[in-house]
């Protein structure tokens, strides 16, 4: 058997029941061992046992696949920045464990889809390449950084390709980082990869493009508005959430409507802060100390007291307007006279904390837990560890107060 | 025709629908008439492993449709907005089954693929098919097929009708039906041989009990070639006995096209690219389409062909035009519905007069043609390309293509053969190993002709009810209840009874047939008893309720006796002469309840007594 043959290689397979010839291919994560994976003329893939092969001789070194060489097209209109950070929007498929991986550069994400260049002048870059679920608290500071930095160096607006799984997070990250924005910041991704002919990471991109080039003033978020191919929805990037493990419109706004509506073609904003003058300002700093709890019946308090131990700050996604059971509360009274921030949130994500209405909720209040209203569990999360980082006192006051849309008063029906 | 001094070549790609629930999630495979949610899509081509574009995908790409699909009897899966689940086993071990009744060899690790299909028919853009076995065969009288491959895929969404302007509307209860695909080697040679090897595939298929019976279940696609033709599959033949049709029209669709080539060839003939604006000679135009077409701002564009003339219509002496419909078919993918070429007109509402005007305006010759499409300019334009790029074909003979089978034997042009770079792997399907325990588990079913064979020696049973009985998959039933000793009766039952009184399932058939050997009704009350466990009855509730406990022969000796002595005179009078005429009304009393031989021996021995 001839070992020299490499992924990509013609070649002639001889076993006693026949001659197979095709390309030598990757093998799959949960393949066996002692098994080549050949793709057949047909374009099917066989498998055949090594102790079965007789011969494999090299036909033909067809070599590792090119990829796309050339500089992508210029394109018109206003120039905006594309931060490509990995996830589906930008992805192939990588054989090694048969899984979706992002690794696709920008250059041929733009050429993939071409009519980018007739909405904008986009000039791609590859921030980092990271799988979304990996995605930590210096991630979003880089995000900041570069995005300002676009900003700030004439572009009109910086899209920011993002894997799904945590784009909440990032999106809220940024409103808190970024102020007096004088351009859009918009985050977008896809549910299927973009390897795929269904894939929605064509639309969803180019209606961020749309976004990025109106006079939004705000960290938002585009992403598909239901399972058709029609438009997306434009969300305040701390007011959304990942609510669907895979549908494309698993992006939703659950206490506000979208602040508007995009597609191929055009853009529609609703209530929204317009893009400012002047500079970004950026304080791209975020704590790691801080912990999302979720409330559930059985918890214990040395479970939380430890949490609490190991952290300068907690957000805790209570039950319903906002509880814990009464049994924690001593040890959240204890660590808050420490010096540590609680805030609460609910784990309904649809509605406000109301601490007041039953009395597991007034105690809470009284051992200096912070009600973080409508919040999503996950906007507090990552408020809490950019005031943590970045401010000297106030923190529960700064935690009460709207700072970028991220709460609001009312709620509609 | 000498089918082999043509060098007819035939093979088969058979799609079967298998009767399990859907390949890649737990929903039915069932059609519905519902439309249920409805959503739109688009697709894109994308590039596969290897960095090559499918040429069939881009031609679709171009159509830039959108697809609007009702996805009533579906979930997530079949919306492409949940991944796959893993592969339905049941259908799978139908796939080996096939492979072991053909002597193919199993791959040990089965891979699903994509096969990239952006026609809108799937909503991911592409079927999800994995190869199942390799290098099977079949035997037509006496001559071996081979049988190179065995995929088990998915079915694709329903085309219906609807939609608004430019969208294309599919129902998704179709997609995702497991389907069976069995190609074959081109090995068949004649138009008659591809029908019983089509047959012979189908018996194998049924022998496995779980594919799908009636109209649209089984799909044939045929490869068909000659010598100097080229590779043609024509795809979606529903009926068998059609395939001979289907491929002698296609031998001579080839061998006018050979033909063709040839002629173009000795003339010198030749395409030119060039396409002209003629609107200016049709203003006052007469024929309705061309009004029609330029009253919606359309233009009338002509192409000349050079020494075509002749070729594009009905050659004298034969029924089928040439070129012509080709030319058609090919303007038909960019939408256009008709064009005019010069082998037919003056007609169509063009006059004499308009064609001279347009030999004149393009310097016809004697042996040139032309081409005519009155469109909007746009649409016009693509459809004249497509007829110039299907001229050039016309040169080398038989482009390799794929036709769609339109019944009656009958074919159309819809998209050069798909590339080879169309598929690449399914990454969400992990790969499936396949033991030896595995294979070993596979039980290979008897064919029909065997167990056909079989039923009439073992069972004594007649070949027409044992036909009937293998062909409506009333065998295994059959074989359980043949378990009480009464062949004839269990084919009864089957065939005639329950057709009547509708359905009893397996344990209620078993019932009815224990009571019957254990003497409880007579077989003469089959019918009634059967009759009321159809309507839920238990055994026991069906043999009170029809009033057909066993009588004691006690009981049976009473009303033999009570005859005899109302018809004294009579019984003395013929003496055992009397048995016949008394047997009747003696019947009408015990029907059902007294075996027919112990009713006679019963009535013999009370005018025996009286004699």
């Amino acid at each position: 058997m001839d070992n020299d043959a490499s992924t990509g290689d013609r070649v002639e397979i001889r076993t006693e029941k026949g001659v197979y010839s095709g390309i030598l291919m990757p093998k799959h994560a949960f393949s066996r061992e002692g098994i080549v994976l050949i793709k057949l003329d047909s374009g099917y893939n066989i498998t055949i046992p090594e102790d079965e092969i007789l011969e494999m001789k090299i036909v033909e070194r067809i070599g590792k696949r090119k990829g796309i060489t050339g500089k992508a097209p210029r394109g018109i209109g206003p120039k905006i920045a594309l931060i490509n950070t990995g996830g589906t929007i930008a992805s192939y498929v990588d054989y090694r464990t048969g899984a979706v991986h992002p690794a696709m550069s920008s250059e041929e994400l733009l050429f993939s889809v071409l009519e980018l260049s007739g909405i904008a002048d986009v000039e791609a870059d590859v921030l980092f390449s990271v799988l979304s679920e990996n995605i930590k608290p210096k991630h979003w500071s880089r995000m900041a950084e570069k995005a300002a930095e676009a900003l700030n160096s004439g572009k009109e607006g910086v899209i920011i390709a993002h894997g799904t799984d945590t784009m909440g997070y990032s999106a809220a990250a940024l409103s808190f980082a970024l102020s007096n924005l004088n351009g859009p910041v918009v985050f977008v991704g896809s549910q299927r990869s973009s390897d795929r002919p269904s894939s929605d990471a064509t639309m969803n991109l180019l209606s961020a493009a749309q976004v990025a080039v109106s006079n939004l003033g705000e960290v938002a978020v585009v992403m598909h508005a239901s399972t058709s191919d029609d438009y997306c929805h434009v969300h305040r990037g701390n007011r959304v959430r990942k609510m669907h493990t895979s549908r494309r419109d698993a992006f939703v706004s659950p206490n506000s409507r979208p602040i508007g509506k995009a597609w191929p073609e055009g853009v529609e904003l609703y209530d929204h802060r317009k893009k400012s003058d002047g500079d970004v300002e950026v304080r791209p700093d975020f704590s790691d100390k801080v912990a999302l709890v979720y409330a559930y019946p059985g918890m214990s308090e040395d479970i939380l007291d430890s949490i609490l131990s190991r952290s300068d700050g907690i957000v805790i996604a209570g039950t319903g307007l906002g509880h814990v059971k009464e049994s924690l509360i001593g040890t959240l009274k204890s660590h808050i006279k420490d010096g540590k921030t609680v805030v609460m949130t609910s784990q309904c994500l649809y509605g406000t904390v109301n601490m007041n209405v039953y009395s597991t909720g007034r105690d809470l209040i009284k051992a200096g837990v912070v009600p973080g209203g409508d919040m999503l569990p996950e906007t507090a999360y990552v408020k809490l560890s950019w005031a943590l980082a970045n401010l000297d006192g106030g923190i529960a006051e700064f935690m009460r107060r709207n700072i970028a849309g991220e709460m609001e008063e009312a709620r509609y029906l | 025709m000498d089918y082999e001094a043509l060098g007819l070549m035939v093979g088969l790609e058979i799609h079967q629908q298998l009767r399990t629930h859907k390949l890649f999630c737990s929903c039915p495979s069932e059609l519905t008439d519902e439309v249920g949610k409805e959503f739109v899509r688009r697709l894109r081509p994308t590039q596969s492993e290897l960095g090559e574009v499918d040429r069939a995908a881009l031609q679709e790409a171009r159509k830039r449709l959108t697809f609007r699909y009702q996805s009533a009897n579906t979930c997530l899966v079949e919306a492409d907005e949940e991944p796959p689940h893993e592969v339905n086993e049941e259908a799978l071990r139908t796939v080996l089954t096939v492979a072991k009744m053909t002597d193919a060899s199993v791959v040990r690790e089965i891979h699903f693929m994509r096969k990239m299909v952006i026609d809108g028919s799937n909503t991911t853009g592409f079927q999800r098919t994995g190869l199942i076995a390799l290098d099977g065969h079949i035997d037509v009288n006496g001559r071996r097929i081979r049988i190179p491959t065995f995929c088990l895929e998915e079915d694709s969404a329903r085309p219906v009708e609807g939609g608004r302007k430019g969208e294309k509307v599919y129902r998704l209860d179709r997609l995702g039906i497991p389907l069976i695909e069995i190609a074959t080697a081109p090995d068949i040679r004649s138009p008659e041989e591809a029908k019983v090897a089509a047959k012979t595939i189908g018996s194998i298929l049924r022998a496995t009990k779980k594919v799908k019976r009636g109209l649209g279940t089984i799909r044939q696609d045929l490869n068909i070639s000659i010598r100097g033709g080229a590779r043609i599959e024509i795809k979606g033949v529903q009926e068998l006995d059609l395939i001979p049709l289907y491929v002698e029209n296609e031998v001579k669709r080839q061998l006018r096209l050979t033909e063709v080539a040839e002629e173009l060839k000795k003339r010198n003939a030749g395409v030119e690219r060039e396409i002209y604006d003629l609107t200016g000679l049709f203003e006052a135009s007469e024929s309705k389409i061309i009004r029609n077409a330029l009253k919606k701002g359309g233009k009338v564009l002509a192409i000349r062909l050079p020494g075509f003339a002749g070729l594009l219509g009905v050659k004298e002496g034969e029924s089928e035009r040439r070129l012509g419909p080709e030319f058609a078919q090919y303007a038909a993918v960019v939408g256009v519905k008709g064009i005019f070429h010069s082998d037919e007109l003056p007609a169509y509402g063009v006059t004499e007069e308009e064609v001279e005007n347009v030999k004149k305006a393009l310097k016809i010759g004697e042996m040139d043609a032309f081409v005519l499409v009155a469109e909007k300019e746009g649409t016009a334009r693509d459809a004249l390309d497509m007829v110039l790029m299907r001229a050039e074909m016309a040169f080398k003979g038989v482009p390799e293509e794929t036709r769609d089978a339109k019944g009656e034997g009958k074919t159309k042009y819809s998209r050069p053969l798909p590339g080879k770079a169309r598929m690449y792997p399914e990454t969400d399907v992990p790969p499936i190993y396949i033991d030896d325990e595995m294979m070993d588990s596979i039980e290979v079913p008897e064919l029909r002709e065997e167990k056909v064979e079989r039923f009439v020696k073992q069972y004594g049973i007649s070949r027409q009810d044992a036909e009937q009985i293998v062909d409506t998959e009333k065998d295994d039933i059959f074989e359980a209840l043949c378990e009480y000793g009464m062949p004839k009766v269990a084919v009864r039952a089957l065939l005639q009874i329950l057709p009547e009184v509708g359905d009893v399932d397996e344990k209620g058939l078993r019932d009815a047939f224990k009571a019957l050997k254990d003497g409880r009704f007579s077989k003469e009350g089959l019918e009634q008893v059967l009759s009321n466990m159809a309507k839920g009855m238990t055994i026991d509730e069906a043999i009170e309720k029809a009033g057909l406990g066993m009588m004691s022969e006690y009981e049976a000796m009473e009303i033999a006796r009570a005859l005899v002595s109302e018809r004294m005179d009579f019984v003395k009078d013929r003496g055992q002469g009397a048995m016949g005429p008394l047997m009747g009304p003696f019947m009408a009393q015990v029907r059902g309840k007294l075996d027919g031989k112990k009713a006679s021996a019963i009535l013999r021995k009370a005018i025996e007594e009286v004699l």
